[in-house]
């Protein structure tokens, strides 16, 4: 199986529930378990949510690009903002990291993603954007 | 996401229905707590059965209402969650502070 998809959203909440749908729905082709499954949408919802939350700082104005790939039972898929960046990756991925405690945000965001999926890089620049690229094998089998 | 509740005798239960994420959290947040206000439990039980995903934004909620509830000296404990969801509290170690009811 191999396939490819684009989608570009606009950053506000409602997206997050739609992407991850589609993402979820992008996978089933390569059929894979519903644990599977539930790992790829949980990691995309991490995902495109810190888009809205942080990339735009929660003011809705701003896009959020989705870009995914199946090649044959491997799932690679991007998440990309144009919005403020991230100052330090590094401390951005530890766990329970915050910069909006107040907000009740966990800081487990990248936990999930890195957890959940097989690869996760990250690569920001300040005023510019973040990209999250994320890998899975979504079956054993080998078609 | 639907949010209701029983009170059953001290216990508040409270039923999440839907889908726990950053579009929702807030508004069931403000729900919720007024709900404890008013009720005024012994023990708050989230019950999670019919809730079908949930992700990290969930895991600030919940310790978002058990900071809340802890200062009023109240216990808090997570009922039936479906396996995608205890996966995302077992990752957190929410679990050692909000025990799962059997």
């Amino acid at each position: 199986m191999t396939n490819y998809m684009t989608l570009r959203v606009k950053a506000v909440p409602i997206n997050e529930s739609f992407v991850r749908g589609v993402v979820a729905g992008f996978t089933v082709p390569c059929d894979p378990t519903i644990d599977v499954i539930n790992d790829v949408r949980t990691a995309v919802s991490e995902a495109v949510t810190n888009c809205v939350v942080h990339a735009y700082s929660g003011s809705g104005e701003g896009d959020i690009l989705i870009e995914g790939v199946l090649n044959d039972n491997l799932l690679t898929i991007s998440v990309s903002d144009y919005g403020k960046g991230i100052d330090n990756v590094e401390k951005a991925m530890e766990d329970f990291f915050t910069t909006k405690e107040s907000e009740e945000r966990s800081g487990l965001g990248f936990t999930i993603m890195k957890s959940f999926m097989d690869s996760l890089k990250v690569v920001s620049e300040k005023g510019a954007g973040t990209t999250v690229t994320m890998t899975k094998k979504l079956t054993d089998v080998e078609h | 996401m639907k949010v209701s509740t029983k009170l059953n005798r001290d216990e508040l239960h409270i039923y999440l229905d839907g889908e726990l994420d950053h579009s929702v959290a807030e508004e069931i947040r403000t729900q919720i707590d007024d709900y404890i206000e008013k009720n005024a439990p012994t023990k708050v039980i989230l019950e999670m059965g019919k809730l079908k995903f949930m992700d990290s934004t969930g895991i600030g909620f919940i310790l978002g209402r058990y900071k809340k509830l802890r200062s009023k000296h109240i216990p808090m404990f997570i009922g039936s969650p479906n396996p995608q969801i205890d996966k995302v509290i077992k990752i957190s170690g929410l679990y050692s502070i909000i025990p799962l009811l059997r």
